[in-house]
């Protein structure tokens, strides 16, 4: 069973198709759930406290700004275990601020130079690309060794 | 600063998403209701949210998947059902999470397509979608074209 990190991080289609052809996804809820159900100060409403951009300095320099920072503590440690990843390129609900945009764009960057198997798609428009798009994760996910 | 006390730590919370003809939220939250062995369930206009030990949510939607296998869609949940931290009661408007649930469900027939497809067909004998990094350059005859019918 190998991590596959998924792109959008809240996509309910790749963290359905994942885990239905025997994989575990890696989304942001799982970070999030980490930080919820830990005991500590209350820090509204993501339980994001000012030791995260700290966190992240791991993987964004210090003038980067603490959004993005913040972010990325709970993505870096997420892209360091996956063991594989599914992009969708064209996913516009994963628009966001600044900090957001510039968080979306340090992920892709950071999985395309991380040496694991990847797929990039774009979101199927009618049933013949969902076919295809279907078929290509389920194809994609078998090479990782998940089940028939 | 507040202490926080998380409640029902060591829980998971999974939203079942429903996009099939023969079947209901609200009749796929009876059945879970009939098998769910201290599970919390909310039923929610797109589904439910459940959450219980790992063990119980798993066992659970491995029985709710059977329903309609391929109209049933299983994300996992940071937040409790009904926190108030999340929920559209406490603050107004759609909850946070729930744009990007409402953009998938508009692609998640084309989605129950292929995994109806699938069973009946060889994924190998499927053509890949395209590339979207593949960034098709002009072909030079194209461009001569375009030169040649450009008014003067």
């Amino acid at each position: 069973m190998a991590k596959v990190f998924i792109y959008p991080t809240t996509s309910l289609i790749l963290s359905d198709l994942v885990a239905r052809y025997g994989h575990t996804p890696l989304s942001s809820a799982i970070a999030i759930r980490e930080r919820i159900q830990t005991a500590g100060i209350e820090s509204i409403p993501l339980q994001i406290t000012p030791e995260e951009p700290k966190k992240g300095l791991r993987w964004a320099a210090v003038e980067v700004p603490s959004g993005v920072r913040g972010r990325m503590a709970l993505y870096g440690p997420m892209i360091d275990t996956c063991d594989a990843a599914i992009i969708i390129n064209d996913a516009d609900l994963a628009f966001g601020c600044m900090g957001c945009a510039r968080t979306n764009e340090l992920v892709k960057y950071l999985i395309r130079q991380k040496n694991v198997p990847r797929l990039d798609l774009n979101y199927p428009k009618n049933e013949k690309e969902g076919i295809q798009f279907v078929a290509a994760i389920k194809r994609f996910l078998e090479t990782l060794g998940g089940k028939k | 600063m507040t202490e926080y006390a998380p409640k029902n730590p060591g829980s998971v919370t999974k939203y079942i998403v429903v996009e099939s003809p023969n079947i209901t939220p609200s009749e796929l939250a009876i059945r879970a209701y009939e098998i769910s062995q201290g599970v919390i369930i909310k039923e929610t206009c797109f589904g439910l949210a459940i959450n219980g030990t790992e063990e119980e949510v798993d066992r659970l939607i491995a029985q709710l998947r059977t329903v309609d296998s391929d109209h049933i869609f299983i994300k996992d949940r940071g937040f409790l059902p009904g926190d108030p931290r999340r929920c559209r009661a406490n603050l107004g408007g759609a909850r946070p999470g729930f744009h990007g649930i409402e953009f998938e469900t508009t692609v998640l027939p084309y989605i129950s397509t292929g995994l109806e497809e699938l069973r009946t067909r060889d994924a190998e004998g499927i053509p890949a979608p395209q590339n979207p990094l593949d960034r098709k350059k002009l072909d030079v005859y194209i461009l001569k074209k375009l030169i040649e019918t450009q008014e003067p």
